[in-house]
């Protein structure tokens, strides 16, 4: 309907007659051997992509292997480096992330709820809400390391460098991705099943619960895994609000110093040792198992879940 | 009569046209389809009617809808202007015309689904039993209660058969005998003897026909006054399309029906009263909108018709 | 009968002529429940406002010392060895020679595997290759940051030849901004791929009805009409190479540097961040609030980038749904 559109689309057009009318009078051969030029040349670009995050993997692999072993997961940190490993770490990322959890799939899914069904997209002020959250879905994270270090863990909250700073700073940065992708779950409920629900006398919130939610789980779920996946992966933040301090005791709740897997990986790499640059690749080939397990999941329950409408 | 119909079950489904007829409401006009020659809307209406005995009876009903000066428009483009008719209890009444003329708007305000719409505004008056519905005490939820739609497109719920119809005495708070409800409302959408032993299979997995009829057993579930019907047979083959039919003139005897149909021989078919739109273009040539051109006895608009467009309209030369 | 005397009983009375149709309870739950999903809602607007007057704060404090034209057109960064210099031209230098190396390698990377994944995979291949995309694209950074140092690095200073000039320092920006490349492939290819799918059916095969390649229908039918996409596909990968902090901290070195170096050791803006951050600062120190003023200038780049992103792709949502 816009200008801009139909003139792209027109530009297509045009582009594919111009073309297609050359194509009819050009020597067939010639057109051939480009056009599987062309395809030969697609298909190393999408090896390449593949090709370099599995050497990646292969890379962390290979150099954590030496001092991969169950010790890893006994340890925690200790001044040397054949002593250490991660158990403080995975502690505290445990309860980092129960604590996301906890945070962020209410806030996420209640607020995917009202922009769907209930916010009136003639109003500025909701219009305002979506555009906020995309925008915050892409602002670098170290900045929300900036937030939780002036608000959370000083200024207003003043809670300290401790697991709930790394929480909540974690929650606010991942919860824009679970309200995009719990919207996402709930859209794609066709409209015809809110119309029939309304249409049998079900308020609003009837509809919502007993037909658009049960319809949206498997969506919701794969959204909210993967973004619980990332704030298991992210460092820069965390680096902000006390996981970097030295820590060698396991955290026991909420209100204790921490350090996570990543920041923990990150620590033992900074130290610039041999020992320790195997030590921080182990405790990569850990991370990646969990992340890639945890994401292979969301993805097969979608795949599996999913209603086709 | 409509036992034994309801008996052939299943083989019905996959039943030919002319074996259908004779089972159910009588329907000679639809054998004709396998000779070749179809009867004509008139022919239909006058035999239809026929069949129903006294057709003015249709006009001598209580009324449950009084539409004075109702307008639409969806922001600033007016969807229907100005239409003015009562609607009578116990009838089925027909809103035909031709595309873009605002009949599923029309039908859409008589529940207040197009509150669901934000750029829609509503004018004018329209009365359920004399009573304002669109007034400020008025809640959507309570109208929609007592006034049920079936739509297009046939729209079940991703869930159980059972839990379809269940879902909304459910949220209406009827807990006894919910299986008696279930039974009840299947067996008057005469589909109870197809689906009795497969109660807890997604209704996804039922033919189209199958689903409309479980659409409509669900609004008739929560005992309304008013079943809307916008289009209900559009998606649906001319076999599953003659059962609702049949189902529309069973309804009728508890149920005030109102259909929107693009079908003329349906409405010929199965409607007393047939209120006829019609686009027309405001001073400029511009902004399409609908307005009623005639309201009257189905038969009278489809063999008398008072206006010059009707007839044109329903004798197939324009539309 | 029994119909009537439900109606009956919901409340159309048969001796009743008006059906009361108010509402049965004045719903204050519904009312409620609606608030509280508000104000979950308004929990995203409550955390932007949180974002700037963090930064805000200390960033006046910062500009109280140092003049604004000098922090961002000064181009010596030594905030900590005096004599203090706060230009932070090199620092926005870092970042950019990184992002720069880094879209050579993501978007003609990410732009083939959207056109093969739209146009050529047949759905089985595409089947397994997107969703191993998304797993992809859940690596967390710093496996990134592990794989430039200690994979990346020595393979350039390997293979480097002498015609270049001297070979990679142990900390550079090549090897950062390859594996910042890398790691926005997923986010090119799957906008762009969404963009491409999107653009209707009818249009390839009124070119394929006229003889063309498909290259042709790719790159002259498809690639055009999903422009928009691919130019918002591109702009948030460049959003996300800028905001991106622990491939720099661990692989780009901790030197400001004035250059669009390949080679040489630089610092990026978010590296600066992270490495005043994991030091011991007291809030009283003035360094403290260099990281403010810094993190104020990311988030505005961001934001300006991110806000072009989010408006191409309406546009192609809008012109084909």
């Amino acid at each position: 309907m816009r200008l801009p559109g139909s003139q792209r689309v027109r530009l297509a057009t045009a582009g594919a007659r111009a073309e297609t009318a050359g194509a009819l009078t050009r020597q067939p051969a010639g057109e051939r051997s480009r056009s599987y030029a062309f395809h030969a040349l697609l298909l190393l670009t999408i090896s390449l992509a593949v090709l370099g995050l599995a050497i990646l993997l292969i890379d962390a692999f290979i150099e954590g292997l030496p001092r991969f072993g169950l010790d890893l997961f006994t340890e925690g940190t200790s001044s040397l480096p054949e002593q250490s490993g991660f158990l403080n770490a995975i502690l505290g990322t445990l309860l980092v992330i129960g604590g996301v959890i906890v945070m962020t799939v209410p806030l996420g899914v209640g607020a995917a709820i009202y922009l769907e069904e209930y916010a009136d997209k003639d109003r500025w002020w909701n219009r305002a809400i979506e555009l906020n959250v995309q925008n915050l879905a892409a602002v670098p994270s170290i900045v929300y390391g900036i937030l939780g270090l002036a608000f959370i863990v000083r200024g207003p909250l003043d809670v300290g460098f401790v697991v709930l700073a790394g929480s909540i700073t974690l929650s606010l940065l991942v919860l824009p991705t679970v309200i995009i992708a719990a919207r996402e779950a709930i859209r794609a409920v066709p409209s015809s099943i809110r119309e029939g629900s309304l249409a049998l006398g079900a308020t609003r919130w009837q509809t919502v619960r007993r037909q658009i939610l049960p319809a949206s789980v498997p969506g919701i779920a794969t959204g909210v895994i993967l973004a619980i996946s990332r704030a298991i992966g992210e460092t820069a933040p965390l680096l902000l609000v006390g996981a970097a301090v030295f820590v060698s005791f396991n955290p026991s709740g909420f209100f204790d110093g921490y350090t996570v897997l990543p920041v923990q990986i990150f620590t033992y790499f900074s130290r610039a040792q041999d020992e320790y640059i195997v030590l921080a690749a182990a405790g990569i080939i850990v991370m990646l198992a969990l992340l890639i397990a945890m994401n292979s999941f969301a993805i097969w329950l979608r795949n599996r879940y999913e209603q086709k409408w | 009569m409509t036992e034994r119909r309801q008996r052939q079950g299943d083989d019905a489904e996959r039943a030919t046209r002319s074996d259908h007829v004779g089972g159910g409401h009588g329907r000679e006009d639809g054998g004709g389809s396998a000779e070749g020659a179809l009867p004509s809307v008139q022919e239909t209406a006058v035999e239809s009617q026929r069949r129903k005995g006294d057709p003015a009876a249709a006009t001598r009903r209580d009324v449950l809808f009084a539409i004075e000066g109702l307008s639409v428009r969806y922001g600033s483009q007016p969807a229907i202007e100005n239409v003015s008719f009562d609607i009578l209890e116990n009838n089925i009444t027909a809103l035909i015309g031709p595309s873009g003329c605002g009949k599923s708007t029309l039908i859409r305000c008589f529940n207040r689904m197009n509150d669901l719409i934000p750029s829609a505004s509503v004018e004018g008056h329209i009365s359920y039993h004399g009573e304002d519905l669109y007034g400020p005490a008025v809640d959507p939820v309570e109208v929609r209660k007592r006034i049920g739609m079936v739509f297009q497109k046939p729209n079940p719920f991703p869930k159980s058969i059972y839990d379809n119809i269940a879902f909304g005495p459910r949220i209406l708070g009827m807990k006894d005998d919910m299986d008696g409800i279930v039974e009840r409302a299947l067996t008057r959408a005469a589909l109870w003897n197809e689906v009795k032993d497969r109660l807890d299979e997604n209704a996804y997995g039922m033919s189209g026909g199958q689903q409309q009829r479980l659409c409509i057993a669900r609004s008739v579930a929560i005992e309304p006054d008013v079943i809307l019907m916008d289009e209900p047979c559009s998606a649906l083959d001319p076999i599953s399309t003659g059962r609702i039919e049949d189902l529309m003139i069973e309804l009728k005897e508890n149920y005030s029906i109102v259909i929107v149909t693009h079908n003329m021989q349906q409405a010929a078919r199965v409607s007393d009263m047939t209120a006829f739109l019609m686009v027309a273009l405001d001073d400029q040539e511009e902004n399409p909108r609908g307005r009623l051109v005639e309201y009257d006895q189905t038969e009278k608009v489809f063999t008398r018709p008072s206006d010059e467009r009707t007839e044109l309209y329903v004798t197939g030369r324009v539309g | 009968m029994e119909a009537r005397d439900a109606i009956a009983a919901s409340g159309l009375a048969a001796g009743e002529a008006r059906p009361r149709l108010g509402a049965a309870s004045p719903r204050y739950g519904e009312r409620a429940i609606k608030a509280l999903l508000a104000v979950c809602a308004a929990v995203s607007v409550v955390t932007t406002v949180a974002i700037v007057a963090s930064l805000i704060g200390p960033t006046v404090e910062f500009f109280r010392e140092v003049g604004v034209f000098d922090f961002l057109f000064g181009t010596n960064w030594s905030p900590t060895i005096a004599p203090e210099s706060y230009g932070v031209l090199p620092l926005v230098l870092g970042t950019l020679s990184v992002t720069l190396w880094g879209l050579v390698v993501a978007v003609p990377i990410g732009l083939g595997a959207a056109i093969y994944l739209s146009e050529y995979a047949r759905p089985r291949v595409r089947k397994v290759l997107k969703p191993t995309l998304e797993v992809l694209a859940g690596i967390p950074t710093v496996a990134f940051g592990f794989f430039a140092f200690t994979f990346l690095t020595p393979l350039l200073q390997d293979i480097w030849p002498g015609f270049l000039g001297t070979e990679p320092n142990v900390f550079n920006a090549g090897a950062a901004g390859l594996a910042i490349g890398l790691l926005i492939v997923p986010i090119i290819a799957s906008i762009s791929e969404d963009a491409m799918s999107a653009v209707p059916g009818g249009l390839r095969e009124g070119a394929y009805a006229l003889g063309a390649t498909k290259m042709r229908v790719a790159l002259r039918v498809v690639f055009p009409a999903a422009l928009s996409g691919v130019a918002a596909s591109i702009v948030l990968g460049v959003s996300r190479a800028v905001g991106e902090t622990m491939v720099v901290l661990m692989a780009a070195g901790n030197t400001p540097n004035l250059s669009l170096s390949f080679s040489e050791s630089i610092q990026a803006i978010t590296a600066y961040i992270g490495v005043v951050a994991t030091g011991d600062i007291s809030t009283q120190s003035f360094e403290y609030n260099t990281i403010f003023a810094v993190g104020l200038l990311l988030f505005v780049l961001t934001l300006g980038m991110n806000l072009v992103s989010i408006r191409l792709v309406r546009r192609f949502r809008e012109v084909y749904e």
